[in-house]
């Protein structure tokens, strides 16, 4: 079924440095040969110091991971949401909102959710109770998911085509924002009640987001928040962004929500 | 504290990179970091001494050179230089700013013998 779990295939940061235990005491002889069959070349400093140009990005690992990711859900024809926002902004409350009114109004429409998580599988318990295939990814002190996390959970997801995947990132505003996860879309959810200059104190996420969902509209009316505001600044950081506004638990806008997903899916058919 | 794990994948990188020719001695990383990358440079050294524990990079020196960031205006066009990502265009105002360098988080070179 997968390999990960299964028949060791290692893991993330699973560093085993059992290969390079250096004494740096010694002195081998430097003249050692080279075959210089790898990609980089490499400069003569004065001495034996080599230099190995790369100029490559850091994160390239989980990019090239996330890449494949994208293959896959290409591949499947599977629309797929990387959800990110601060604790509490109700990632997992547009979830089970969506997935009701999906399941009594499309029911054909396939929906798969992976849920981030440093700790617990409540969020991912929420889910399960509405009958919709889960995979919970604990990231223990991680902070993110990243795209191993994602490929490994597809293998026991293991969707049906043209589904609809959903994927909770672990809530934070700052380091979701810098790992891609083969997501068709980035949506940045940000609730009324945590103030409408938001955007501009975490500017990253917005700039990496494709929609952003403004969430618990309700509560704007007891709140200094002002929603024209909190727009402003989002289209401030970037002026790409789709905004929604909905109220996950009232119900608020969910038709507009809802119809948006089922077009973005159509349209990966 | 995503710092932890930029330094983690840099690590990684590395080792992969320098694997061909092991044995060697690591004597010196060099990374640029776009000042709009989003990175704490401290907190991204700490990190790094964490990381580079137990590996090949314990000894080695690490060099970060700052790339600055740079921004061209959408609407006047003007090019000018962004300490954050939120800075307007110093001609007309805007923020419609397209970033053309400073988030760049490169592993540069290392230096072996
Ligand atoms: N009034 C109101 N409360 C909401 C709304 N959406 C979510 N909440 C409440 O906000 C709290 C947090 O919601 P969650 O959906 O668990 O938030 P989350 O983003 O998944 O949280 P983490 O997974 O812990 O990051 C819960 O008590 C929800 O009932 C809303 O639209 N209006
Ligand atoms: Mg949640
Ligand atoms: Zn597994
Ligand atoms: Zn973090
Ligand atoms: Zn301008």
């Amino acid at each position: 079924m997968c390999g990960v779990c299964g028949c060791g295939e290692h893991h993330h940061h699973d560093h085993s440095h059992g290969d390079h235990h250096h004494d740096h005491e010694h002195t081998h002889d430097h003249d050692h040969m080279h075959d210089h069959d790898h990609d980089h070349h490499h400069d003569q400093k004065p001495g034996n110091t080599k230099v190995i140009q790369l100029e490559q990005d850091i994160l390239q690992r989980n990019n090239l991971m996330a890449e494949r990711n994208r293959g896959y859900f290409e591949a499947l024809q599977l629309f797929c949401l990387n959800l990110m926002s601060s604790p509490g902004s109700g990632k997992t409350s547009l979830l089970e909102a969506t997935i009701k009114q999906l399941a009594a109004q499309h029911p054909e429409q396939p929906v798969y959710v992976i849920e981030g998580d440093q700790q617990t599988s409540n969020d991912a318990d929420r889910i399960a109770a509405l009958h919709v295939p889960v995979y919970q990814v604990n990231t223990g002190t991680g902070c993110h998911l990243e795209a191993d996390m994602v490929n490994h959970a597809m293998k026991h997801l293991n969707p049906k085509a043209g589904a609809l995947l959903f994927i909770e990132n672990v809530g934070n505003l700052v380091c979701p924002a810098m790992f891609d996860l083969g997501e068709s879309k980035k949506v940045v959810i940000i609730s009324t009640t945590e103030g409408d200059d938001k955007p501009l104190k975490y500017p990253h996420i917005f700039l990496e987001a494709d929609v952003c969902v403004i969430n618990k509209i309700d509560l704007a009316p007891y709140l200094q928040t002002d929603i024209a505001t909190l727009r402003a600044n989002a289209l401030r950081v970037n002026q790409h962004l789709q905004i929604f506004e909905v109220s996950a638990t009232q119900g608020t806008g969910m038709d507009v929500w809802c119809s948006w997903l089922l077009e973005e899916c159509a349209k990966c058919k | 504290m995503h710092e932890v794990s930029i330094a983690m994948s840099i690590i990684d990188l590395a080792e992969q990179q320098i694997r061909a020719s092991q044995p060697c001695t690591v004597q010196e990383l060099e990374l640029e970091i776009g000042k709009l990358a989003g990175i704490e440079l401290q907190t991204l050294n700490f990190a790094l001494t964490g990381a580079v524990k137990g590996t090949a990079f314990e000894e080695a020196k690490i060099t970060q050179h700052i790339i600055e960031g740079k921004g061209r205006c959408s609407g006047c066009e003007t090019e000018f230089v962004m300490d954050s990502l939120l800075t307007p265009c110093p001609k007309c105002g805007s923020y419609f700013i397209h970033i053309l360098q400073g988030r760049e988080m490169r592993l540069k070179s290392i230096s072996i013998n």
